[in-house]
């Protein structure tokens, strides 16, 4: 049994109006840093897993493309470690 | 004919449903999550609510739940179904409707009576509406912004999938009257059947007066003259 983690970065689309990035790049600028010209959220995800066939990372990935991300607007990108 | 409610954990509509239902006068069972029997239901209906707490997206999880198993085969054979606020959320998630629903532009919840106004009544859910309708129901929600690709807006567009659109008192489709920046302002749609729709208002909110608008009723009474209609039909 291997033990192996996998993490997931989910994030909009390019050209997917997002309004949180847009409000806290703002909310930067109120705090008076002006460096800062674009936010863009997004979240991720850890996973634990306890498996031993080879085809873990294709069935992560069709994980994430039915249940951590939407492919309508978002994109994801998985990371694996041993 | 019967009405189907699901109950989600969450789920904070169903019995609105069930009373909107019962007041047009027909037979109305909760569906719980965890079954997968639609007890025979002539229509399913998701309710509002926030199934699941609304973790991950809104919709996200509710999608696997033993329940929408047998509501995405009963679709797929043209049983009626309609998803209201997180159903509709649910819906799309599903993949029974295109598009998704993302977070209100100004990021805020939205609690209040809108204007819709009705674009097709060719569908079992406005039927007893006329094209042009103007429909007072009340919104609830943080994540209705209506989102698609620009091509496929056009495509559910030309093929007359907009059902409602936001718009002012007079029927006037403005940025004003758009509660949460959804694209082309819409308010609720259909799958190119027609057999599944959601909507964002809520309108078994607005069923009797007392409530501040009845028009509501006509989403009910419209799927029950398609059913009774319907039944004209096989028994002739």
């Amino acid at each position: 049994m291997s033990n192996r983690k996998a993490t997931v970065y989910v994030r909009l689309k390019d050209g997917v109006l997002d309004p949180q990035g847009v409000t806290i790049q703002r909310a930067i600028l109120n705090m008076g840093y002006d460096m800062v010209s674009s936010v863009k959220s997004g979240r991720f995800f850890e996973l634990e897993i306890d498996a031993e066939d080879g085809d873990v990372e294709a069935r992560i990935n069709e994980i994430c493309g039915k249940l951590l991300a939407n492919p309508v607007i978002e994109n994801f990108q998985v990371e694996f470690e041993k | 004919m019967k009405f189907g409610v699901v109950t989600f954990p969450g789920s904070n509509c169903d019995y609105d449903a069930y009373a909107a239902a019962k007041l047009i006068g027909q037979d109305v069972e909760f569906l719980w999550h965890q079954s997968d029997d639609l007890k025979d239901s002539d229509v399913v209906i998701l309710p509002g609510g926030f199934s699941y707490g609304d973790y991950l997206r809104s919709g996200a999880i509710a999608r696997f739940s033993p329940i929408m198993k047998s509501v995405i085969e009963f679709a797929a054979t043209g049983g009626l179904v309609i998803g209201i606020c997180n159903g509709f959320q649910v819906l799309v998630e599903s993949g029974l409707l295109p598009g998704a629903l993302m977070r209100n532009e100004h990021l805020r919840f939205s609690c209040k009576y809108v204007y819709i106004r009705v674009e097709r009544n060719e569908n079992a859910f406005t039927m007893a509406c006329q094209p042009g309708d103007i429909l007072k129901i009340p919104i609830a929600h943080k994540d209705g912004n209506y989102y698609n690709f620009q091509a496929d807006l056009e495509e559910i567009k030309s093929k007359n999938q907009v059902l409602f659109r936001y718009c002012d008192r007079d029927g006037s489709i403005t940025q004003e009257s758009n509660p949460n920046g959804s694209m082309y302002n819409i308010a609720g749609i259909t799958n190119e059947r027609g057999n599944v729709v959601g909507m964002m208002p809520h309108p078994e909110r607005a069923v009797e007066d007392i409530l501040g608008s009845s028009d509501g009723l006509k989403v009910f009474q419209s799927v029950k003259k398609y059913i009774m209609e319907r039944a004209g039909v096989e028994k002739a």
